[in-house]
């Protein structure tokens, strides 16, 4: 049995911890708060783009010539995965959750005998891909100096995929993140942006539109846009999916601690008991056996 | 009958503006400037760099976009821009680097024609600003 000065170090330390992982608690819960306003007020412009695009792409004649990055380039030999996660730990199962779905789909295609190349965002992605996927790796892109997800930063991504896009260094690319559905639920998700997978959305209006200049042109013009739309509609739920996820895990580890100073604290008073009692016991029979 | 209508600015931030007392929106649509009226056709175009106006009751204001999408239905005015200004808060030291940034990228020789009409338009319109 550990000694009592033992004891109540640990309780301490148990202590301390405690203090830590409420403090991120609280960041992460006023964080997740601007992240999830911020996610909210960015669903109009995607939400919008898309409808026009789908409406676009209802409207175009010949579907044939179709710009690529709607149809694709008709083969599905390369497979580029933009695999989004966190720049920073201690956010529960948020980061592996992503790897795991990716991992899935990585196997899927190798096993199919495809090309695989990986661009990860975040620092988090690329330390646990890179021990197993190294050589595939061929981007990586981390917005540590960012405070928040913003419009640029996925700029930049969105225009990088579309740069090795028309250099025809892959066919399709699919891009992973988590979808925040609320505080303890995040989902993963696998969502093909290259080509654009429409299928099963029907317009939501039979009205025809008038296209100045024609429907082709604004298609190619909007459709690398869309691209970065969709990165960063993915980084914004990705930013508030973290801060949920590091909010529950943080609370359990509060809670965690609390229970183990409990226990500490009762395992202390009962071997500080039977000192005493040990001692009393000492002292009785020494005044009997005079 | 009133002649207004509405309309919505988006970016990818957050819902910019919307106003439903609108008369008339002057946008810089890429094959030239393009009035829009209520009940106008469905119509969905995209912009060039250049200026926006917006004509309602309640005061004219001016936005300087350097892109974007229009789209207008039912007599809504929907306008996606990713880099939008009012010109009410633009002062000179920001247009001087919007300017700036425009003709750097205008004197890039590696960019396609369409880039270059771009850059070109955009600094064409910030100096008719000052």
């Amino acid at each position: 049995m550990a000694s009592l000065d033992d004891l109540k170090k640990r309780i301490a330390s148990v202590k301390s911890t405690q203090k830590i992982t409420k403090a991120m608690k609280m960041v992460a819960a006023a964080k997740l708060r601007r992240a999830q306003e911020s996610a909210e007020k960015g669903r109009p412009y995607s939400e919008k783009m898309n409808n026009v695009i789908l409406n676009l792409s209802n409207g175009i004649s010949d579907k044939e010539n179709a710009p690529k990055l709607l149809s694709g380039t008709g083969q599905e030999k390369t497979h580029l995965c933009v695999v989004m996660t966190s720049d920073r730990g201690l956010c529960g199962g948020f980061n592996s959750n992503i790897i795991k779905k990716a991992k899935i789909y990585f196997a899927k295609i190798l096993d199919e005998g495809k090309e695989l190349k990986i661009i990860t965002v975040g620092s988090k992605g690329n330390d646990q891909l890179k021990r197993i996927y190294g050589d595939k790796i061929i981007e990586n892109i981390s917005f540590k100096e960012s405070k928040n997800a913003n419009y640029f930063d996925a700029d930049k991504v969105g225009k990088m995929v579309i740069e090795k896009f028309e250099a025809a260094e892959f066919d399709v690319c699919t891009i992973f993140y988590n979808q925040f559905k609320n505080v303890i639920t995040q989902i993963p998700q696998a969502q093909q942006i290259i080509p654009l997978n429409n299928e099963g959305e029907e317009s939501s209006s039979e009205e025809s539109y008038e296209f100045e200049p024609d429907e082709d042109e604004i298609l190619s013009n909007l459709l690398p846009k869309n691209i970065s739309t969709q990165i960063f509609k993915a980084m914004l739920e990705n930013s508030a999916s973290e801060q949920g996820s590091r909010m529950s895990a943080m609370d359990n580890a509060t809670r965690n601690a609390g229970e183990m100073v409990d226990k500490l604290t009762i395992e202390y008073n009962r071997s500080r008991q039977a000192a005493i009692t040990k001692e009393l016991i000492e002292i009785i029979s020494g005044a009997e056996s005079l | 009958m009133s002649e207004e209508f509405k309309v919505e600015i988006v970016n990818p931030e957050k819902s910019f503006l919307v106003k439903d007392d609108v008369s008339e929106v002057v946008v810089p649509a890429f094959e030239g400037e393009m009035g829009i009226l209520k009940d106008h056709i469905s119509i969905i175009s995209f912009l060039k760099p250049g200026i926006i106006k917006i004509l309602s009751k309640s005061g004219d204001e001016n936005y300087y976009v350097e892109d974007g999408i229009v789209e207008f239905k039912n007599n809504n005015l929907s306008i996606l821009t990713s880099t939008i200004f009012n010109l009410a808060d633009m002062d000179k030291s920001k247009q001087q680097d919007l300017l700036k940034q425009a003709e750097e990228e205008a004197n890039k020789t590696d960019i396609n024609d369409q880039s270059k009409y771009l850059a070109d338009q955009k600094v064409e319109v910030l100096k008719t600003l000052n």
